[in-house]
């Protein structure tokens, strides 16, 4: 059952196709990484969503019927580009801004309290956006965009700006809100991030959807039965010698006191197999299947991609 | 809706409590109050300085100067050069020498030496005298050569002062006196501040679509209201900032004007006032003087109640509509501007429009009929600001109604065509926009 779907969204401008024939479907209680070089139709996307602009043709579900315009009081949006009045005073703005997300002024001024006190900054109340550092006014946006506390939530690059110290706390924050059953779409170019984040992900480029699934099941179906063994090095160890005709050896590497193999597995044979054949010979550290990182799969799709 | 509530609330009461809203609206009523009771001293001032005149009287002309408020004049005998005069009046503390030659019977000029400028009104007032003395002299001389009986009498029943009243006709059979230089200035006042108006308050809409474009808050505003929403509630939330200042002008205007009639003319009512025929009466019993009350009748006869809530009603119509054809074009400005600076292109024909508007307004002071005046008093563009100098003068009921319905059609349109182009522009960054890209934008969906 899925929790948001959008199915074969089409949107042009005047003389480029942003978004052409893109379906994704949004798992409930999954944090979905939305992934993208610059220019490749994740703001597009993001911004239909949020029902900002309207796709040429397609369909939005949210909740098995079609996204409707009051939909948007459920959703939460920090979009990549920050800002807010810069005259206005802090607490005034953020109650300003729940209420166009439909809450009452007494509801968003309570738990705005709650925040406030949550993140330590109570007595910015009163004190003028202007008056803020940007990564304090970035923790004030974050928490305009959660208190009405939405079941779906579009962070875009949210980490942008935050020194490292914030960008776990906030990382801490966006999974108690999954923990709690918030749904999370997270677009962003750190790719360490997605990892650490995110259980699903889709990766956008040039307009079309590339890819799309669990992360697990995505990394894994680009891992190409390659594996890792480190041993203490030993002058007498070859390996191409005991690791049997199932595998080649691509490289090996000698540092310090280690000799690291990159084997590549031509056909099926147990791990356990070879291990039992490098046992006499070798002594083994460590030995593992290499799965690449999102930040190889995607740089190679997209480049792919560029030499299609 | 409630968003829209929302929305108007935040850009009124932001706007309100900024200090430069309390500096114009506690300034622009003083600066008009101070600008009038200079206006009204000028007008109704005694001339109180004392000055003594020295006249050197060569014509035969007797005493043709005397005294004029506190001014006296000495009739002196000598025989200076002109070289001499400055260091002479210096010498007897003389305001002025005033040289009536012998000559004057023939040429009719005299002269007025002075060390400093003669205030006009005695210079016009020395004239008067002198020209009065000189028609009696001339008329005596006429007299006395003629046999006809009772000449001077007769001559003297010759003189007629001309009373012009101007009255304004309608339909209906009613006519009401008014004077034209006033109404026209009413006019001219009124076309002047809602130009101000609707180029303060529409750049003031702008501004705040450019702030939030530029500091990308309305990205996060139009994920929770659609943009149209966003642009509405803004613009009436403006408007309403410019209603409540007209609103605290116009309370000011009638305490100022209540408590200006209660310390300066007490015991004056404007209704007698307006209908008084006998003013030297009425001046008496008030203390004042005849010419004084003169004026201030004359500016009473155009303070007809209907008159001023006509007036009334149609400056905010026209500044109602005026502003909203304004501020939503000046919102599609800042939106598809990327800064202030890059409006500059957008807003110049607007602005220009508006200039020229003002300048017709002007124009129809002079000629309220001119099929110039009459199409820009139509055409939306112009016509707020050029109908409402018309008004005052009694144009037909159809004329006003006609102009009224088009600028409120040509509201919604443009109020619509604006919308789609602020829904795109506000998400456009950092891209210098030409027209036809406007136009481009027009085909895009929300």
């Amino acid at each position: 059952m899925s929790f948001f779907k959008a199915t074969h969204i089409v949107k042009t401008y005047a003389n480029h196709t942003a978004l052409d024939d893109v379906s994704i479907e949004i798992p409930e209680g999954s944090i979905y990484g939305l992934l993208g070089p610059n220019g490749a139709g994740k703001t597009s996307l993001i911004r239909i969503i949020n029902q900002i602009t309207a796709p040429d043709s397609g369909e939005l579900i949210f909740h098995s019927r079609p996204l409707c315009r009051a939909d948007v009081n459920r959703i939460g949006y920090l979009p990549e580009e920050r800002g807010l009045y810069k005259k206005m005073k802090v607490g005034e703005q953020a109650v300003y801004l729940a209420r166009l997300k439909g809450l009452s002024k007494q509801d968003a001024v309570a738990r705005l309290r709650m925040w406030f006190e949550k993140f330590g900054i109570g007595s910015w109340w009163n004190r003028k956006v202007e008056e803020l550092s940007k990564g304090m006014a970035q923790k004030v946006q974050f928490i305009t965009t959660v208190l009405h506390e939405p079941e779906l939530l579009i962070f875009d690059e949210p980490f942008s700006g935050f020194d490292p110290i914030n960008v776990e706390l906030l990382k801490h924050e966006i999974l108690e809100l999954q923990q709690k059953g918030t749904t999370i779409i997270f677009s962003t170019h750190n790719m360490g991030s997605v990892e650490e984040l995110c259980s699903h992900i889709a990766l956008i480029n040039k307009s079309h959807k590339i890819l799309e699934g669990p992360i697990n099941q995505v990394r894994e179906k680009y891992a190409n039965n390659t594996y890792k063994l480190s041993c203490r090095y030993n002058s007498n160890f070859n390996p191409a010698e005991v690791v049997g005709s199932e595998f080649n050896v691509l490289s090996q590497q000698i540092r310090d006191n280690h000799q690291d193999i990159i084997l590549q597995q031509e056909s099926f044979c147990p791990a356990n197999t070879l291990l039992s054949r490098v046992l006499p010979a070798a002594d083994i550290i460590s030995f593992q299947k290499i799965i690449p990182s999102m930040n190889d799969i995607f740089i190679r799709l997209v480049k792919g991609q560029e030499h299609e | 809706m409630n968003k829209i509530l929302i929305i108007i609330n935040r850009e009124f009461s932001t706007r309100v409590r900024k200090k430069t809203f309390l500096v114009v609206t506690i300034f622009v009523p003083i600066l008009f109050t101070v600008f009038y009771a200079f206006l009204m001293w000028m007008l109704l001032k005694d001339d109180n300085e004392k000055r003594v005149i020295a006249v050197v009287n060569e014509s035969r002309l007797e005493k043709p100067l005397e005294q004029i408020n506190n001014t006296h004049f000495v009739y002196v005998d000598h025989e200076l050069p002109e070289s001499e005069y400055a260091r002479y009046l210096r010498e007897h503390d003389y305001y002025a020498i005033a040289k009536i030659p012998v000559s004057v019977m023939q040429y009719a000029e005299i002269s007025l030496y002075s060390l400093s400028l003669i205030p006009l009104d005695l210079k016009n007032e020395i004239t008067t005298q002198v020209q009065r003395g000189i028609e009696e002299a001339k008329r005596s001389d006429i007299v006395a050569q003629s046999n006809i009986p009772d000449l001077d009498r007769k001559l003297r029943a010759t003189r007629t002062p001309v009373l012009t009243r101007t009255l304004i006709v309608s339909e209906s059979g009613d006519s009401r006196e008014s004077s034209s230089e006033i109404t026209s200035i009413f006019g001219l006042i009124g076309g002047l501040v809602i130009y101000i108006f609707i180029f303060m308050y529409s750049s003031q809409v702008m501004k705040g679509v450019v702030e939030e474009k530029t500091n990308r808050i309305i990205e996060v505003l139009v994920s929770s209201v659609k943009p149209f929403q966003f642009l509405l509630g803004k613009i009436i939330g403006v408007a309403a900032v410019g209603l409540l200042q007209f609103l605290i002008w116009i309370g000011v205007g009638a305490v100022i004007i209540a408590a200006s009639k209660l310390f300066l003319f007490p015991g004056l009512d404007i209704a007698s006032l307006q209908g008084a025929t006998d003013l030297g009466a009425l001046a008496q019993n008030n203390a004042m003087q005849t010419e004084q009350l003169e004026i201030l009748q004359y500016v009473a006869k155009t303070i007809d109640p209907s008159f001023v809530a006509q007036f009334m009603g149609a400056f905010l119509f026209y500044f109602i509509g005026g502003y909203l054809l304004y501020a939503s074009l000046f919102a599609a400005i800042g939106a598809a501007a990327d800064n202030e600076t890059d409006s500059q292109q957008f807003i110049t024909p607007l602005s220009i429009i508006l200039i020229v508007a003002l300048y017709i307004g002007i124009s129809a002071m002079k000629n309220p009929d001119s099929s110039l005046v009459f199409w820009s008093s139509l055409i939306p563009f112009t016509s707020p600001i050029v109908m409402l100098t018309r008004i005052p003068f009694g144009i037909p009921a159809w004329e006003i109604i006609a102009s009224m319905i088009i600028l409120m059609a040509s509201f919604l349109f443009f109020t619509w065509l604006s919308g789609k182009i602020y829904r795109v522009g506000i998400l456009m960054y950092g891209k210098k926009v030409t027209w036809k890209e406007l136009y481009k934008w027009l085909s895009y969906k929300g």
